[in-house]
């Protein structure tokens, strides 16, 4: 691998994806599928998680199992502030990221003393000790999860409508991928992609590797966060389900079949791996079949993920 | 002509809401995938005999069951729900087994005005505070079947209970159902880990403080795996162990076998009830899935005949919601359980039996109905429901 | 009252050992994988509930737990054959990332493809009458189903340790997990040493199926719960490390069970009941991770490194 460097056709092309997005929601409600509303906003919501992990995993090169409990965190932080009637989300979504950021810049600090698949492995367990730490938190309903009332207010206007969510939801992700392709162009984007190339070489030009990773580590935590927030507030529930290994799990194959270290390989993956789930589980109640041997297909015949065919990654 | 085209599109829809729907739709979510699945899958097959039962119809309308399984994810569970509410417009919906699944999707069913029959899942906020004109409980509250375990432990005269349950709200709720009825010594409240393996150290621990009774609510397979290791540990001699019926149904037994014979539980039904509409649900499901059916079956199979009777009685037409929900309070379908009624949030008010597990004729290790627990027993959550 | 304490501790020690030993079976497979092959195995804990359930079947059928045990396992060992050929030798070329994703891909077709066959519902497997109920040893009753697990952790132990430490095929082994590159320069078929290892761990997957089985519930999702426990074992022991493996083992095995035994009791010493029996088994719960995260702080390669 080496520096991401966006195809040419790709800035055109998202300023296109974005203006069909803007009339997505009326264009639905004149088909009457107005459902589609919510599964797209979903889309936007997985979409900006799985960024965020592969702003972690594809880099900066850490590969990380633990994803799902910054993502969880930033969903409980939402449902605990609007159950103390707090419901600004210009307030919430910002404390939702600081908090999921600051967790993971402790996990962090602790987890990148390790390398390879140790480093697998200890995300997992601070993963899962945040998910029994939320299945045991009586106050914040145990393993029942913590319900939310209604949506969060923006500027005033309610959130509550499934539309103007969406909107909120997109000009979250919106924001997040330009900040991501900025960050991936700035010199503190090249510093962490040459770590991931080299790591002694650039630790003997001086760079602080360690506090590069820690930083980069706690901001993919942070995006999490938010994602987990814009979630609670889609789904009405922040449930310890979201900080269990196998949704940073679900997280990961997203990444994966979207492209590693692709501006767009998280929100390609998001798209496939939910349009996946919702068709095949239409056809049989045994769909986990065919999803497991569609992945092991895109394992064995797409190794570089789909974002692959519209980005280019040289030197 | 335009004035008189407008008189006719009012008299169709004048029409439409008078007259029945020509067909009923069912929103049928549950967990059929994962640990926990074999209740879901026990659920589906009931509803499924009642319908194969009725010839497809609800309410002699023809009736359209759409299955969705909402892998134990209350994410998931309401996605779901929301595409059978918003594209699909069901007229009901059932069969969320589990109680957090449940208080995720009910805000979305109720906001849309649609009757959810509970054919399992009965959580105490929906039976208290937040009860709701279009939530009805065909199985029980949760408490009821550990109070019933409180009451019979009391009434036979055990005097020092250890308890064991996972660390999580639903073990939580176990303990105080079953210390609401049981007033005796509880010599400890052991809490588990949710998912736990193995129980070793707490069956050392059971051990040393010699109870004479115990009593656990371990849902699904931890239940298995602590009856198999207490049996081997050989603590059934001088323990007598209790469980609710869902830790000790067909589904449990199946899976240990005879090391469970001679384990109490409670429970609102049996499969050897002596009445006409049980022995039929029984002969008909062994017949058609070669298993006995478990309580979750049997909770399946009520919520096809209640939504049945309900949509006969007002003839069809579901669009009328306080009518419907008349019928369904009124209640006009025989229950595979014997008789039972709503209370006003909606929940049964029926009587609890105990079980014993021991051998049928046949030679079969199952549940034996050993006498009677509760009669017209209530939630204790009904005084603080406000029905609109 | 001493007697008791002392009957007490000597028994939860035994549980701890107990339920080390049954992790070990696991992870030893799934060390050898990881550390010779460098290949992150998910499905590892899909072939344990498959071998879970073969024997499960096989005992069934043949009405007797030992055949059913062999059998079982054999099956097991065969489609541990057939996955390596197919699937995992063109895995081991490949980055982590794949093989998360391929073998991420192979838990939801195994738990598919096992619903299918044997139903949503968990099903029957029971230690054999004669091991069925407690022994008295040394004053207190034991289960002597366990003894027999303990028995053939030791026996599995031994085994490995005589086979690695001491046979030729295990120097190959050994020195594949150090240096694989070097070990393939002088000459050994390392193709079929990889093979002949994944078998050997889809053996002892469905060997720890099998014992487990009459503990444990037979059931569809079986392989993840104790998956995670095996990671946790040969990280704290060192990937690729067998003595690692082992050591990991008793460790997690003895904190888990004496944490869940005596920290609810220690807690309610020292803090007001209700913190106490809130804390107590959140507590419990996390301590194996907390134990991991820090072993790994101090030795981020584990405590026996393969790969010095």
């Amino acid at each position: 691998m080496a520096f991401y460097r966006p195809a040419p056709y790709q800035k055109p092309l998202a300023i296109a994806l974005l203006l069909a997005m803007l009339v997505l929601p009326n264009v639905l409600t004149a088909f009457g599928q107005e459902f589609y509303i919510g599964f797209a906003t979903r889309i936007l919501i997985f979409a900006l998680a799985a960024s965020s992990l592969n702003l972690v995993l594809g880099f900066a090169g850490m590969f990380s199992l633990g994803h799902a409990a910054f993502f969880g965190t930033g969903a409980y932080v939402a449902a605990i502030c609007m159950a103390n009637g707090i419901n600004d989300a210009l307030l919430v979504f910002p404390l939702a990221m600081g908090v999921a950021g600051l967790f993971a810049l402790l996990v962090g600090a602790i987890s990148l003393r390790t390398r390879g698949v140790y480093f697998i492995m200890i995300t997992l367990a601070f993963g899962q000790m945040a998910y029994y730490l939320f299945v045991s938190a009586r106050t914040w309903g145990g393993d029942d999860g913590l319900p939310l009332v209604g949506r969060l207010n923006l500027a005033g206007f309610s959130l509550n409508d499934d539309a103007a969510f969406f909107y909120a939801a997109l000009a979250s992700l919106a924001m997040s991928i330009v900040f991501l392709g900025r960050l991936a162009d700035a010199r503190f984007g090249r510093v962490i992609q040459a770590i991931r190339e080299n790591e002694t070489r650039m630790e003997a030009l001086g760079y602080p590797v360690f506090r590069y990773r820690l930083i980069c580590f706690a901001l993919g935590g942070g995006l999490a966060g938010l994602a987990g927030a814009l979630l609670a507030n889609l789904t009405g529930l922040a449930s310890p389900n979201l900080l269990q290994w196998m949704q940073s799990g679900t997280l990961l194959v997203m990444v994966i079949i979207g492209g590693v270290g692709y501006l767009y390989g998280g929100m390609v993956g998001a798209l496939i791996l939910l349009c996946l789930e919702e068709v095949l589980a239409g056809f049989t109640l045994h769909w986990h079949i065919g999803l497991g041997l569609l992945l092991l297909g895109i394992v064995m015949f797409a190794p570089k993920g789909v974002a692959a065919l519209f980005g280019k990654q040289h030197g | 002509m335009s004035l008189r085209l407008t008189a006719l599109a009012t008299a169709l829809m004048f029409a439409g809401a008078v007259h029945a729907a020509d067909k009923i739709k069912v929103g049928f979510v549950s967990t059929l995938s994962g640990p926990g699945a074999g209740l879901g899958v026990d659920i589906r097959d009931g509803f499924n005999l009642a319908m194969k039962r009725l010839n497809g119809k609800l309410g002699d309308l023809p009736a359209e069951v759409l299955i969705a399984d909402d892998q134990q994810s209350p994410d998931i569970a309401k996605q779901t729900a929301d595409k059978f509410l918003k594209k699909d417009k069901v007229d009901f919906m059932t069969g969320i087994v589990f109680s957090n699944i449940m208080l995720a999707v009910g805000p979305t069913v109720f906001e849309n005005k649609t009757f959810y029959i509970s054919a399992n899942a009965g959580p105490s906020q929906y039976a208290g505070e937040q009860c709701n004109p279009y939530f009805f409980n065909v199985a029980w509250q949760n408490d009821n079947l550990h109070e019933a375990v409180g009451k019979i432990v009391q009434d036979k005269g055990f005097k020092n209970v250890v308890i064991v349950t996972p660390n999580y709200p639903g073990g939580k709720d176990a303990v105080s159902g079953f210390k609401r009825y049981y007033k005796g010594v509880v010599a400890e409240e052991v809490y588990t880990k949710l998912g736990q393996l193995d129980y070793a150290a707490e069956l050392a621990q059971i051990r040393n403080l010699k109870p004479d009774a115990l009593f656990f609510f371990l849902p699904g397979g931890m239940g298995i795996n602590f009856v198999k290791q207490f049996v081997s540990a050989g603590l059934s001699r001088d323990t007598q162990l209790f469980a609710p019926g869902f830790s000790a149904d067909e589904d449990v037994i199946k899976a240990v076998g005879a090391p469970m014979m001679g384990m109490f539980n409670s429970s609102h039904w049996a499969h050897d009830m002596e009445n006409a509409e049980n022995k039929r649900f029984v002969a008909d499901f062994e017949k058609e899935y070669k298993r006995l059916p478990s309580l979750y079956a049997s909770q399946g199979y009520d919520a096809a005949l209640m939504m049945d009777a309900a949509v006969r009685d007002v003839k069809g037409n579901v669009d009328d919601k306080k009518a419907l929900q008349k019928a369904l309070e009124a209640k006009h379908f025989k229950s595979v359980r014997g008789d039972f009624k709503f209370n006003s949030n909606h929940y049964p008010v029926q009587n609890y039996y105990l079980r014993a597990i021991g051998k049928d004729a046949q030679g079969r290790v199952t549940n034996k109905t050993m006498g009677s627990i509760f009669t017209n027993h209530a939630d204790a959550y009904v005084a603080q429901c406000k029905m609109k | 009252m001493q007697d008791e304490v002392t009957q007490l501790f000597l028994e939860q020690a035994l549980n701890g050992l107990q339920f080390g030993l049954m992790l070990f079976l696991l992870a030893a497979g799934l060390t050898l994988v990881f550390g010779i092959m460098d290949c992150i195995n998910l499905a590892h804990g899909s072939l344990y509930m498959v071998g879970a359930y073969l024997v499960a079947a096989a005992a069934q059928a043949a009405d007797s737990f030992w055949s059913g045990l062999g059998a079982g396992v054999a099956g097991a060992a065969i489609l541990g054959l057939l996955l390596e050929l197919s699937l995992f030798r063109q895995l081991y070329k490949r980055d982590h990332l794949s093989q998360v994703l391929a073998t991420f891909a192979l838990i939801l077709i195994a738990n598919e493809a096992v619903r299918i066959i044997w139903g949503a519902q968990p099903v029957m497997l029971n230690p054999p009458d004669a091991l069925s109920g407690p022994v008295e040893i040394v004053g207190f009753f034991y289960p002597a189903y366990r003894l027999v697990i303990i028995a053939f952790g030791l026996a599995v132990a031994g085994l490995l340790y005589l086979l690695v430490a001491k046979s030729r095929v295990g120097m190959w082994v050994r020195a594949g997990a150090s240096n694989r590159e070097m070990t393939e320069a002088l000459g050994i078929n390392v193709q079929g040493l990889f093979t002949a290892v994944f078998v050997f761990g889809a053996a002892l997957c469905a060997l720890a199926g099998g014992l487990l089985g009459p503990l444990l519930a037979v059931q569809v999702g079986m392989g993840e719960s104790v998956l995670i426990l095996a990671f946790v074992v040969i990280i704290i022991g060192g990937i690729g490390s067998i003595r690692g493996a082992l050591v990991g083992s008793l460790i997690v095995g003895s904190v888990d069970t004496l944490g869940r035994a005596l920290l609810p009791t220690l807690l309610r010493a020292t803090l007001p009941a209700d913190a106490a029996s809130t804390l107590g088994p959140a507590l419990a719960s996390i301590l194996i991770y907390l134990l991991m995260a820090g072993i790994l702080f101090f030795k981020p390669q584990g405590l026996f490194p393969a790969r010095a």
